[in-house]
């Protein structure tokens, strides 16, 4: 995989994970322009679009499009699959996901979403796993800042 | 930072938590990929990662060993030797079928498929494996067999699973049942109401129709309905898959379909589809009046957006037709152009006026003759929807044409040479003057190629009226230029022969129409534009005295300081090489009584050298040949020579066009051939004292 965007049906990014390096110039016009593509598609259409140079599959869920780029000779099918494993994850953690929890808790979606792929490439297919890591490093968080730390130092 | 960290991911990677591993496999995977000498360090720790049960480790050491096996060979050869336990084939046979028949695992389950993701990795280094191995194919026949038969088909997993099998299936060595278990899935998948599916079946079928056309054929007609599909994506695939699939049994019901996807498609197919149309009309048409048809019905659909080279390819088929075919190429194409000027669309469609101004002009006399009724101009749908026009409506269209506004001067330059040829084709007096009378005005167009080529064409009318009818004769069949490789000379680049120069006449004629942009030289150009020339009546006196002319008084042209583009043959004729150049001349060869000069003058990566041979013999010289060569970072134009007979007080010339980006100084190669006394002479030369400078 090359990236994956998560974009709002109004065309606003949510997240972004680019697993090749892009100047930022580059990233933002990439962004833009398959924003706008992907968007002027009709809802009958197959979720797969060649686009410059690179292969893209997307899939809608809800207001939210999944976005990503693969390699020429990843399976198109799979690539679906994996966008819908991320989505199931992202599921299970917040308890039926809305565009709101990705926008108030962007940080745990990108957790969520570098447990399941790294580097470009998937490396957990256990849910379970996937969740139990994640929850692992919740506690670690939690032991890290304890409790009134800040209200002790007058920040709370 | 990869070299340096590599060491430590290496032991990362034999770490016993399963977490850590596939993290360190993942990177070494990607190290790997940035740094490929590398891969050596990490091949001990790869093979225990086939072992492990958790699935995150498995997964992630399939995939570092396809990264492994698909960059270097060594590496793959390397996994396959392994013997006995280790043995990878089957290892992954084993893993594969582990999957499949194990029951109901919750953790790794996508809607009844147990761990897609880890299968479909499987069957994509099995596919590697297996590819060109008649051995390590037989070893997963039967599990390849296995999962196309027992995967559910219902669901999205199911078919993904599917897809990567029949990939498989396809690459490696595969018994031919299981290959045409694999086209039959695949024609499932076309059938399916899933437009994605559909998306990866026609893709499929494009992978595989080199391998076993014949089973593709039959899905045809389905492949042929999603070129009706509303969504791009399987427009495009269809579209390719079509054009591959055709051959010679079903060209026309190809053709017919093609053609009016051609009509309805967007603008970025147009281009890519027209050319590969013309391209499959070249190689399998069944007939030329098919073919003449065809092309004439991708003229009409694909408009603008033709490439240029259509052009000029269909004239040429046009021109080496035999004549009926011309007179009905004519009369199809007038039908065509008389259609587009009257609904005023003729600027949509400019490379089909190109063609058919060319060809009306050519053969026009056919167009308006008795002879055309006798020529059937029913088309496939029943219908004749030719009705002979008269000359002077022939001009009148032509005048509609000319004096548009948004018609390129490319296509008003084709209009007006066709309307002077139609000058000697048609014969009432009416229709004549009429010809006369628009070529004038052309006289004081605004545009200085078109005004050139008016004020050129009205003097054919004032002194050189009896030379008309032979200067505007038809054009002889065209032929594509042979193109001859010699490698047996290290400098040897494409080196361009003209066995047979054209007849003096000819060329003349040539240098008429080769200031049309005809591109790739269909039009053999003359090599009468000689660089030291600088009076234009010399000019016309040379052109001339090669028609037996001596008589002829001087002309004067009116535009002679204009700068004019480069690119087009006649303006040398009638401009004086441009102040900037310098030209200097370079005794090349001075052997056996043979001299050869190059006259040499350049400039901006471009020089242009005219070959002068000359002999002090007291006899002539015959079959005389001079080809050249340069260095490959040059590029070298060969214009036909003068002729090949060098009498003894005559000379020989012939342009030599050089290309040289890189401005370094240049050598050239040359080699003279001729006979003389019955005796064949080979001389050879090698040139370096060019002017350092020549190409700034």
């Amino acid at each position: 995989m090359q990236f994956m965007l998560l974009f709002s049906r109004q065309g606003k990014l949510r997240l972004q994970k680019w697993y090749v390096a892009h100047p930022d110039k580059l990233k933002k016009k990439i962004t833009r322009e398959l924003i706008t593509t992907v968007l002027a598609r009709k809802p009958k259409m197959c979720s797969f679009l060649e686009w410059k140079d690179v292969k893209v599959v997307y899939k809608r869920y809800a207001s939210l499009y999944f976005c990503c780029a693969m390699e020429q000779e990843d399976n198109e099918l799979l690539t679906l699959e994996l966008i819908h494993r991320y989505v199931e994850l992202l599921d299970k953690y917040f308890g039926s996901v809305c565009e709101l929890d990705i926008i108030f808790n962007f940080e745990k979606a990108y957790f969520i979403l570098d447990e399941l792929v790294l580097g470009g490439e998937l490396q957990e297919t256990s849910k379970k796993n996937v969740l139990k890591a994640i929850a692992a490093q919740d506690l670690l968080q939690e032991e890290e800042t304890p409790q009134g730390f800040f209200e002790d130092h007058g920040l709370g | 930072m990869a070299r340096d960290l590599a060491s430590e991911v290496e032991r990362l990677i034999k770490s016993p938590n399963a977490y850590i591993k596939k993290k360190a496999a993942l990177c070494a995977f990607r190290i790997i990929r940035r740094v490929p000498d590398l891969m050596e360090m990490f091949l001990p720790a790869t093979r225990s990662l086939l072992t492990e049960k958790n699935h995150g480790v498995l997964i992630t050491g399939v995939t570092l060993i396809t990264e492994m096996c698909e960059n270097s060979p060594d590496t793959l050869n390397h996994f396959k030797k392994e013997s006995g336990q280790r043995e990878i084939v089957p290892n992954l046979v084993r893993i594969l079928k582990n999957l499949i028949l194990a029951g109901y695992s919750p953790e790794h389950d996508v809607s009844g498929v147990s761990d897609p993701f880890l299968q479909v990795k499987i069957l994509r280094l099995l596919r590697i494996l297996g590819k060109n191995d008649a051995e390590a194919s037989e070893a997963m026949n039967d599990i390849l067999a296995q999962v196309a038969t027992n995967t559910e088909t219902s669901k999205n997993v199911g078919n993904t699973i599917l897809y990567e099998t029949v990939l498989s299936i396809m690459d490696i060595k595969s018994e031919s049942s299981l290959r045409v278990l694999a086209v039959n899935i695949l024609g499932r998948f076309l059938l399916n109401n899933d437009k994605n599916i559909r998306y990866v079946a026609l893709n499929t079928l494009l992978r595989t129709v080199h391998v076993d056309t014949s089973a593709v054929q039959r899905h045809r007609t389905t492949i042929l309905e999603c070129l009706k599909d509303p969504d791009v994506s399987i427009r495009r695939r269809a579209m390719e898959l079509s054009f591959a699939l055709i051959n010679s049994q079903n060209i026309r019901a190809m053709m017919k379909e093609l053609l009016s996807f051609l009509e309805r498609s967007d603008a970025e197919f147009k281009a890519h589809c027209s050319s590969a149309m013309v391209l499959a009309a070249e190689k399998y048409a069944p007939s030329s009046r098919w073919h003449l048809d065809t092309l004439f019905q991708v003229l009409l659909k694909a408009g603008n957006y033709l490439r240029d080279d259509t052009v000029s390819n269909t004239i040429q088929i046009v021109s080496s037709a035999p004549s009926e075919r011309q007179a009905y190429a004519a009369m199809r194409l007038w039908t065509s152009l008389e259609r587009s000027a009257t609904a005023a669309d003729a600027t949509e469609r400019q490379p089909l006026v190109q063609v058919a101004a060319w060809t009306i002009g050519e053969y026009g006399d056919m167009l308006v003759s008795e002879a055309s009724n006798s020529i059937s101009m029913v088309d496939d749908d029943g219908v004749d929807d030719f009705s002979r026009p008269s000359e002077e409506y022939v001009i009148d269209i032509y005048q509609k044409l000319l004096w548009s506004t948004q018609l390129s001067i490319t296509t008003k330059e084709y209009l007006l040479l066709s309307l002077a040829k139609l000058s000697t084709r048609f014969t009432t007096q009416p229709s004549q003057d009429k010809i006369r009378v628009i070529i004038d005005t052309f006289g004081s167009h605004i545009h200085i190629e078109l005004q050139q080529r008016g004020v050129e064409l009205s003097q054919l009318y004032k002194q050189y009226a009896h030379l008309r009818p032979a200067l505007l004769e038809r054009m002889p069949a065209m032929e594509a230029n042979v193109v001859r490789e010699d490698n047996d000379e290290e400098l040897a680049t494409n080196i361009q022969t003209h066995e047979q120069p054209a007849h003096e006449q000819d060329a003349l004629l040539d240098l008429i129409i080769g200031s049309e942009p005809l591109s790739n030289g269909d039009v053999e150009h003359p090599p009468q534009v000689t660089a030291n020339n600088n009076s234009n009546t010399n000019d016309i006196l040379d052109l001339l005295s090669g028609l037996d002319l001596s008589s002829s008084t001087p002309v004067t042209v009116s535009n002679n300081n204009v700068s004019t583009p480069p690119s087009l043959l006649l303006d040398g004729l009638f401009s004086p090489p441009a102040p900037t150049s310098q030209e200097t001349v370079v005794k090349a060869l001075e052997r056996g009584g043979v001299v050869v000069e190059l006259v040499v003058c350049g400039g901006d990566g471009n020089a242009t050298l005219t070959m002068k041979a000359r002999s002090h013999h007291h006899t002539t010289i015959t079959d005389f040949l001079f080809q050249a060569a340069v260095p490959r970072t040059f590029r070298l134009d060969m214009m036909s020579p003068s002729g090949t007979v060098l009498t003894p007080q005559g000379e020989i010339t012939q342009v030599l066009k050089i290309t040289n980006p890189s401005k370094t100084p240049l050598r050239l190669r040359i080699r003279v051939s001729y006979t003389i006394d019955g005796n064949p002479i080979l001389e050879q030369a090698e040139v370096n004292s060019f002017p350092p400078d020549l190409f700034n």
